[in-house]
């Protein structure tokens, strides 16, 4: 066979398969989210943006967006540089670290729940220590700020290794030799990291910043786990719309949405962590 | 035409000939209802073991739908029967079921039967099974009632006072309300509260009666269990003791009275001033018009009918029979206390029925939705009950504008779409 087109024989399945169930459904999802029974129309949009709740989880969506990923980012980054310093049992240590990658959104929602809800464990380890006379009700509409902290605590335990993995990854592919340079010259274990490691790192950065970014965009399993409809978020509002209100033109105009922020946020990181041209590791 | 081709055809045509042998062979029973695994396995080897070979499915209501549409829109399936609420069958195009008159085949109650036609002039699905929703008590809870009032006659004024009275004894609030994301708390604002005060559901949506419902609704709301947001079936909560009061679906309750009889009492939904509001909750059985054997599915419906099924169907799931049938005297501890409470609610000389949403198509999601909004803002979110009652007003009328649905009991009558006076 001809080795110039062999590459392209080569990635004809998957993108087969890619055109068929992502761009295939894309189109029509799309189709849905501005058409109503008369043709081309823009109400599935106005009625979910004029929804009462939309404003809300909206907010709700940016804001646990805003609170979990700079903290998984500081998180991923400590264990990654911890566990490229390690010398023994660095594989065992990375596998119990990505045990919650494993497991399933919801499973991980229902999880925090078990420990969180009335006759959860934390309720119980207060009262056998003495700290509480009667369990109290921390997910409840009185409480929401706890309720945020418990999905924050969910989300972060949840989704953390999944930018681990990259950045170990991304760290192993630095050369010694900048490492060494620094030390030759000096320089101290926080000044070869802020001047070193992260500048490297940048490629691996920026995927890990958009995987994590667009996942978080996506939260529903945990939420919906942990706070019912005591934290509306898009994606909920997405299922409340197609499967409650079995209306598939608003939840698809809901995905569209979900979709414009998840593009408008890689494109972001995208370019505030280019590598300039020319520049290679 | 190549060896493999011919292999590929070869393979493709005996596994089609396959699923068509078993699609024969089996009646798929595609349900929403009976969907935890005990009341499912009960299906399985008491209702359906004489039916022959059915194949009994029960799904949560998204996936229930979305197979159902798959198969319509395919025109082809392998469905034979549908079991699901009046609610799931009127969100469906009437053509997609099959014509069923000629089955002869009914409930005992002629509203039950024009409520199955869909709007239609033809019977679209056949009354199955009923329930209702009713309260629950722990018997604990029984000596703070307020003096002077009987359990079997409360008025929501003493429901409130009763729970007032539990939460100062014990320091808790214990009343129970199915406010969760799958709890079924709709159906008590159009059912209970709103015919209770307004004596109207959808005229007397924004009315001043109905300020004074919601006025009522907070007062109850602040002595109700706080953790009922997240409260869907009361009997676990009843079983754990979180809760002391409940109101609830029967078939969400019957666990409590199953495992511990002795220790709960079932009783009539509370009266306000227009009377004892309640509704009853109605499942059917229907086909769709793709199903593979129309003479499977409707011998299916047939038996489903027959008295001694709906008596192993009401064992089976809490629901009642829709057909005049003699219960034996046997029955599980929660059909006879739901039954007794009924009984009762239904034959108070106040009792105010009312009707399951009719006419609303597939807008009757979005119908749930006005009284779900309207209780987070009201008394989750603390807004003023007049404004939110006239911004929710609106959505409700252009749901009956569009769909021009007429009124349902207890509203009065109406000429064309039924009015938000």
């Amino acid at each position: 066979m001809n080795p110039r087109l062999l590459p392209y024989v080569l990635i004809l399945p998957v993108t087969l398969f890619l055109c068929l169930f992502f761009l295939y459904p894309f189109v029509l999802v799309a189709q849905q989210a501005f058409s109503n029974s008369s043709g081309f129309t823009m109400s599935n949009f106005r009625d979910v943006t004029e929804h009462w709740k939309f404003p809300i989880s909206l907010k709700n969506t940016f804001l646990l967006a805003l609170a979990v990923v700079p903290i998984q980012l500081a998180l991923s980054l400590l264990m990654a540089t911890m566990v490229t310093k390690m010398k023994k049992g660095r594989d065992l240590i990375l596998y119990v670290w990505t045990i919650p990658l494993g497991i399933s959104d919801l499973a991980a929602g229902i999880i925090w729940l078990a420990i969180f809800e009335q006759s959860g464990f934390l309720n119980s380890m207060m009262g056998g220590l003495g700290l509480i006379d009667s369990p109290t009700n921390f997910l409840s509409y009185t409480s929401p700020v706890m309720v945020f902290v418990a999905i924050m605590l969910a989300e972060i335990w949840r989704a953390t290794a999944i930018m681990l993995v990259i950045l170990v990854a991304g760290i192993g592919l630095i050369p010694k030799e900048y490492y060494e340079a620094g030390e030759v010259f000096g320089a101290t274990p926080w000044q070869r990291f802020l001047k070193i490691t992260l500048p490297m790192l940048r490629p691996s950065l920026q995927t890990a910043l958009v995987l994590r970014v667009i996942l978080a965009f996506e939260v529903f399993a945990v939420v919906q786990a942990l706070g019912g409809t005591l934290f509306p978020v898009l994606m909920g509002e997405t299922y409340a719309y197609q499967f409650e209100l079995l209306n598939s033109g608003a939840a698809a105009a809901i995905a569209l949405i979900i979709l414009a922020i998840s593009i408008t946020f890689t494109l972001i990181i995208m370019r505030a962590l280019r590598v300039p041209k020319g520049a290679t590791i | 035409m190549t060896l493999l081709s011919k292999v590929i055809g070869a393979a493709s045509g005996i596994a089609l000939s396959c699923t068509a042998i078993s699609a024969q062979a089996e009646v798929l029973f595609w349900s929403t209802q009976a969907k935890p695994v005990e009341e499912a396995q009960a299906m399985r080897e008491q209702v359906l073991s004489g039916a022959g070979d059915v194949d009994y499915q029960p799904n949560d209501g998204g996936p229930w739908i979305t197979r159902l549409n798959a198969e319509l829109s395919a025109g082809s399936g392998s469905i034979g029967v549908l079991g699901a609420l009046h609610g799931d069958f009127s969100a469906m195009n009437p053509d997609d079921l099959v014509n069923l008159d000629d089955l002869g085949l009914g409930a005992a109650s002629d509203t039950f039967n024009n409520l199955a036609k869909l709007g239609t002039d033809n019977t679209l699905y056949v009354p199955w099974m009923q329930a209702s929703y009713i309260m629950a008590a722990n018997k604990k809870a029984l000596e703070h009632l307020p003096e002077g009032a009987d359990i079997n006659t409360l008025t929501y004024d003493q429901l409130i006072a009763w729970a007032t009275n539990v939460k100062e004894a014990t320091g808790e609030a214990k009343f129970g309300f199915p406010a969760g994301p799958k709890g079924l708390k709709h159906r008590f604002f159009q059912g209970y509260l709103y015919p209770s005060y307004t004596n109207g559901v959808v005229r007397t949506f924004a009315s001043d009666k109905a300020v004074t419902a919601w006025e009522k609704m907070k007062e109850l709301w602040a002595v109700t269990n706080p953790g009922s947001t997240n409260f869907s079936f009361l009997q676990e909560q009843l079983l754990n003791e979180d809760v002391w009061i409940a109101f609830d679906h029967t078939s969400r309750l019957a666990a409590a009275f199953n495992e511990r009889p002795d220790d709960f009492v079932a009783f009539p939904a509370p009266a306000g001033p227009e009377g004892r509001g309640f509704m009853p909750v109605i499942a059917g059985v229907g086909i769709p018009r793709t199903a593979p054997d129309m003479e499977a599915s409707k011998a299916l419906i047939a038996h489903m009918l027959k008295p001694e099924t709906q008596i192993a169907t009401l064992r089976a799931t809490n629901f009642f029979p829709v057909v005049d049938v003699e219960l034996p005297g046997d029955l599980p501890p929660s059909v006879q206390a739901a039954g007794n409470a009924v009984a009762i609610m239904s034959a108070s000389p106040d009792a105010n029925p009312g009707l399951l949403p009719a006419g609303l198509g597939d807008k009757g999601g979005d119908f749930n939705r006005v009284f779900v909004d309207t209780f987070e803002r009201i008394i989750l979110a603390g807004q003023p009950i007049e404004a939110v009652l006239e911004d929710q007003k609106k959505t409700l009328m252009r749901i009956m504008e569009e769909t021009g649905a007429p009124c349902w009991a207890p509203d009065a009558p109406s000429e064309g779409a039924c009015p938000v006076e």
